[in-house]
């Protein structure tokens, strides 16, 4: 049995094999294998009884299930409006500096990815990002090259 | 500088240590020994109103809930909480969880209903842990006191549009996140096709709360339309941003005062999907069901903010959320955002904006839900407020 297979099979035993479990599976293999891969998203189909366009519709609408290969890292940094006031574009600029990537891309060795997402819950303490799940707040350039040197060494 | 007239309260986070106290719950021994039917009579005669935004009447969707004959019932609480500007469900969750969990027991013994999830929103993941330590805790405690209900966390995963009820049930039951066709409503066809009594986190904390301290005690507070007190997210130019706690019904003059940094030229009332409200109308305006109802989201801006990068922001937010399953969302939010650069750049006259306004009145009345309903309600404000920053 490949990795991904039984994976899923664990994922089913876990979470039922209807399609409320969808949902729960996708995530958890988004967190374990940073996107979605068409094979994968067929394998699911297969395992909970489903169409693959059903699997791939709803994997396809939700901004968090990645469809196409992620980093180990996805950073997601806050473009609400609160956070353009308070200094986004700076944020965004030391990343894409330190990171040597632009918004929307992966580092070469998949270790991060840059992404912008919608108000994400903090604009008392903007700017902000999340880094997978886990969000950090007030940011300014130098609390970013600090927190991605940190990743770094992980 | 500190307004007198504005009457803060300490209902949510501050009232009532020991509803948060795991191993007693006081609140809940008491209403297992209640009738379901003097519960009901409680929360309508309180007269709370849902703390999401929509403001439905709490007690009656209870009630609607509690007759329909179907026996499986669920309970679910709405903490997908992504209007832009919106934080306070954020503070709920991390500071009083056990208060939420409380005020979905309660409506779970008027319905005898043995389920209930709470769908978190999936940027809200990093509290999950702690949630689910205070969760196993009430569980316990609960059985102990004759509850026969369980609740479940549900993540999602980044879409504004599941937080308009149907679709976090469409959600939830592994689909897209579109919203369904209204009539039939949840509380007669919900989650699985059951009768589902769906609020927001902020709304179960005050079940509880008018449980603990009495209908007297909540309707004492805010005015004939809006009883209580709500939770204001406070964000933008503020010297001091953060989670409020306020009698509903106050003049706005007064909260700019309290908030403002002196220099506030708009207020946006409600997030994205909210008003916005120039300072010449600050005096007049009523921030509670008389006036602008609000989930809690309230922006402030100062003189040097342009209002058309406001609306700018806003609009492509809409136009990205949008699920697309109805034109008058999908195309009109794209036309929005085009419209106003075209304007913007001198590609189309200034009356244009009159064009834009009309397909915005478009959108409030085909649009299939909240979300491309209320895109008229920031557009047609920011724009008629402030027209020349929309030209020149």
């Amino acid at each position: 049995m490949s990795e991904v297979t039984s994976l899923i099979k664990n994922l089913a035993e876990k979470y039922g094999k209807n399609r409320e479990a969808l949902m729960p599976i996708l995530q958890a293999i988004v967190e374990k294998n940073h996107y979605l891969s068409e094979e994968v998203m067929k394998e699911i189909a297969e395992t909970l009884d489903l169409s693959a366009a059903q699997v791939f519709g709803t994997a396809t609408f939700y901004s968090f299930l990645d469809t196409e290969p992620k980093g180990k890292y996805v950073i997601r940094v806050c473009k609400s409006i609160i956070a353009e006031m308070k200094g986004k574009k700076e944020i965004i600029k030391t990343l894409e500096k330190t990171l040597k990537i632009k918004v929307g891309e992966t580092t070469p060795d998949r270790f991060f990815s840059l992404l912008e997402t919608n108000d994400i819950g903090w604009s008392d303490q903007e700017p902000s990002m999340l880094i997978n799940d886990i969000p950090y707040t007030n940011l300014t350039p130098e609390k970013v090259i600090n927190i991605i040197t940190e990743y770094r060494s992980k | 500088m500190s307004s007198i007239n504005l009457k803060k309260t300490d209902v949510i986070f501050g009232l009532c240590q020991e509803c948060q106290v795991p191993q007693r719950y006081p609140v809940l021994a008491e209403v297992i020994k209640k009738d379901p039917r003097d519960i009901i009579d409680e929360i309508v005669d309180s007269g709370l109103r849902g703390r999401g935004g929509a403001g439905f009447p709490t007690g009656l969707k209870l009630k609607f809930t509690a007759v329909q004959a179907d026996p499986e019932k669920y309970v679910l609480c709405n903490a997908d909480e992504g209007e832009p500007g919106t934080f306070k469900d954020r503070e709920i969750l991390l500071k009083v969880p056990g208060k939420v969990f409380g005020g979905m027991a309660i409506c779970a013994h008027v319905l005898k209903a043995k389920k209930g999830y709470v769908y978190l929103r999936g940027e809200y993941k990093f509290m999950l842990p702690e949630l689910n330590k205070v969760l196993d805790d009430f569980h316990k405690t609960i059985k102990n006191l004759g509850y026969d209900f369980h609740i479940e966390f549900l993540m999602g995963s980044g879409a504004y549009v599941c937080g308009e009820e149907t679709s976090l049930m469409e959600s939830m039951e592994g689909k897209r996140g579109e919203p369904r066709n209204k009539p039939p409503f949840p509380v007669v066809e919900g989650f699985r096709n059951k009768p589902t009594m769906i609020s927001n986190v902020e709304t179960y904390v005050n079940i509880t709360m008018i449980q603990k301290y009495g209908v007297d005690t909540f309707c004492k507070m805010g005015t004939q339309d809006s009883r209580g007190s709500k939770v204001f997210s406070v964000s933008g130019d503020t010297p001091i941003p953060g989670v409020y706690e306020l009698e509903l019904g106050m003049k706005l003059s007064d909260f700019v005062e309290e908030y403002g940094d002196g220099d506030t030229k708009a207020v946006q009332v409600g997030g994205a999907s909210g008003f916005c409200v120039p300072r010449r109308k600050f005096e007049e305006t009523i921030i509670g069901f008389e006036g602008i109802p609000t989930g809690g989201s309230m922006m402030l801006f100062n003189s040097s903010r342009s209002m058309y990068n406001v609306l700018s922001n806003y609009l492509d937010f809409f136009a990205e959320e949008s699920c697309g399953q109805c034109t008058p969302c999908r195309v009109g939010c794209q036309q929005l955002v085009k419209g106003i650069k075209a304007v913007k750049n001198g590609e189309k006259e200034p009356e244009y904006l009159d064009v834009l306004l009309k397909l915005t009145d478009s959108m409030k009345l085909t649009a299939k839900c909240g979300l491309g309903q209320s895109v008229a309600n920031s557009f047609s404000t920011i724009v008629s407020n402030f027209k020349e920053e929309m030209i020149y």
